[in-house]
C-alpha cells in the first residue's frame, strides 16, 4: 500500500507556516477517519485560530466555531447528529484559556465527544502571546522578558486536572518524531473509537512545534521539544476506558 | 515503470527539512534551490532510499508519497 495523505486533504496547499505541527496532527486525524471507515461521517469543529486553515485545503465537513467555543459548538452538533463522528479540534489557547470553562464542564458531564488540543505553548494566530501552557521563562510577545510563574502561574497541565474527572480517555502525544506521531495516531484512533461506542469524553493533547512564534527554525523547534517541552509535559495515556492508569 | 520510491511534489514543500533530519538512510539532501514560494527544496537519492515512510510521516505539507505498491 502506498503512503499518501487522503485525497480529500490535497484539495489545495496547506496554509500553515513552515514546520507547523498542525499539518501532521490533522493528517493523523483524517487518516484515522479513512482507515476506520468514518470518512463520510466525520464533522470536524475547528477554532477560529490556526486550525481553521484546514478548511481551505481539506474537502470534508467542517464547522468553524468562535474562538474558544469549539466544545459547546461540537457538543451541539453531536447531540443533534448522534450517528456522526464529531471531533473538536483546537489549540491550547482556546481550550485552556478562553474555552477553559467549556473544557471543564464538557469533562464534568462526560460528553460523548472526541477532543484534540494542539499544545504549542503560545497563541499562534494572534501573534505568539503567552498561553496557559507557556513554559516558565519562555519569551512571548506578551512576556518579552520570559514568563514569570510568580506573576502568571505555572504552565497548565491538563492531565493533572482531568485525571480526577470521570471521563473515558485522556492521553498526550507529540509530533516531534516518527515514533511519537505513530503513538499520537493511535491515541486519536482510541478517542474516535470511544465516541462511536458511546463511552464518553476523550481528550487527546498533542505537543506541537510553532517555529514562527518561537522564533526558531523548524529543526530547532523539534530539538527544543525534545530537550525542554517533553520534560514539562509528560507523554502517554492517563485514562483509558474510564480507568486512571 | 519508474524506479522512484518516493514521489516529491516540490510545489507543496515549505522547506522545514524534517524529512532530511529524520531520514535513517541519509537519502534526502537539501537541493540548494528554491521552489516558486521561495522555500528550499530537497533531493531524494532513490538508490539509498528504503521506502520506510518516515519522510511521509514527518512531512506537515503532504509533499511526499511513498511508493510501495509497484502495480
Amino acid at each position: 500500500m502506498n503512503l499518501k495523505a487522503p485525497e480529500f486533504m490535497m484539495n489545495g496547499k496547506t496554509s500553515f507556516c513552515p514546520g507547523c505541527g498542525h499539518g501532521i496532527i490533522g493528517r493523523t486525524l483524517f487518516e484515522n477517519a479513512v482507515e476506520m471507515g468514518y470518512e463520510e461521517k466525520l464533522i470536524t469543529v475547528v477554532d477560529v485560530a490556526c486550525c481553521s486553515l484546514f478548511m481551505y485545503s481539506t474537502d470534508c465537513d467542517f464547522v468553524g466555531a468562535a474562538h474558544g467555543r469549539v466544545l459547546p459548538t461540537a457538543i451541539g452538533v453531536k447531540r443533534s447528529r448522534k450517528d456522526n463522528l464529531v471531533v473538536a479540534y483546537h489549540g491550547d489557547g482556546a481550550a485552556y484559556s478562553i474555552g477553559m470553562a467549556h473544557t471543564m464542564w464538557s469533562a464534568i458531564r462526560n460528553e460523548n465527544i472526541t477532543v484534540i488540543v494542539v499544545n504549542n505553548q503560545v497563541f499562534g494566530m494572534t501573534g505568539g502571546q503567552m498561553a496557559p501552557t507557556t513554559l516558565n521563562g519562555q519569551k512571548t510577545t506578551s512576556t518579552p522578558l520570559g514568563r514569570d510563574i510568580n506573576l502568571s502561574g505555572s504552565p497548565f497541565d491538563v492531565t493533572k486536572v482531568l485525571k480526577s474527572f470521570d471521563i473515558a480517555y485522556l492521553a498526550r502525544g507529540s509530533v516531534d518524531s516518527p515514533a511519537e506521531i505513530s503513538k499520537t495516531k493511535k491515541y486519536i484512533a482510541n478517542g474516535i473509537k470511544n465516541q462511536m461506542e458511546g463511552k464518553g469524553f476523550s481528550l487527546i493533547e498533542v505537543l506541537s512545534p510553532c517555529p514562527t512564534n518561537w522564533n526558531v527554525t523548524p529543526l530547532d523547534a523539534i530539538k527544543h521539544m525534545n530537550e525542554t517541552v517533553k520534560n514539562v509535559f509528560a507523554l502517554g495515556e492517563f485514562i483509558k476506558d474510564g480507568v486512571v492508569l | 515503470m519508474s524506479n522512484k520510491k518516493v514521489l516529491y511534489d516540490s510545489s507543496r514543500c515549505k522547506g522545514c527539512h524534517y524529512c532530511f533530519y529524520y531520514c535513517p538512510k541519509n537519502a534526502i539532501s537539501k537541493s540548494g534551490h528554491t521552489n516558486e514560494s521561495g522555500y528550499e527544496t530537497i533531493v531524494i537519492n532513490d538508490d539509498e532510499c528504503i521506502a520506510c515512510g518516515i519522510c511521509y510521516t514527518m512531512c506537515p505539507d503532504y509533499a511526499l508519497t511513498v511508493i510501495r505498491d509497484k502495480n
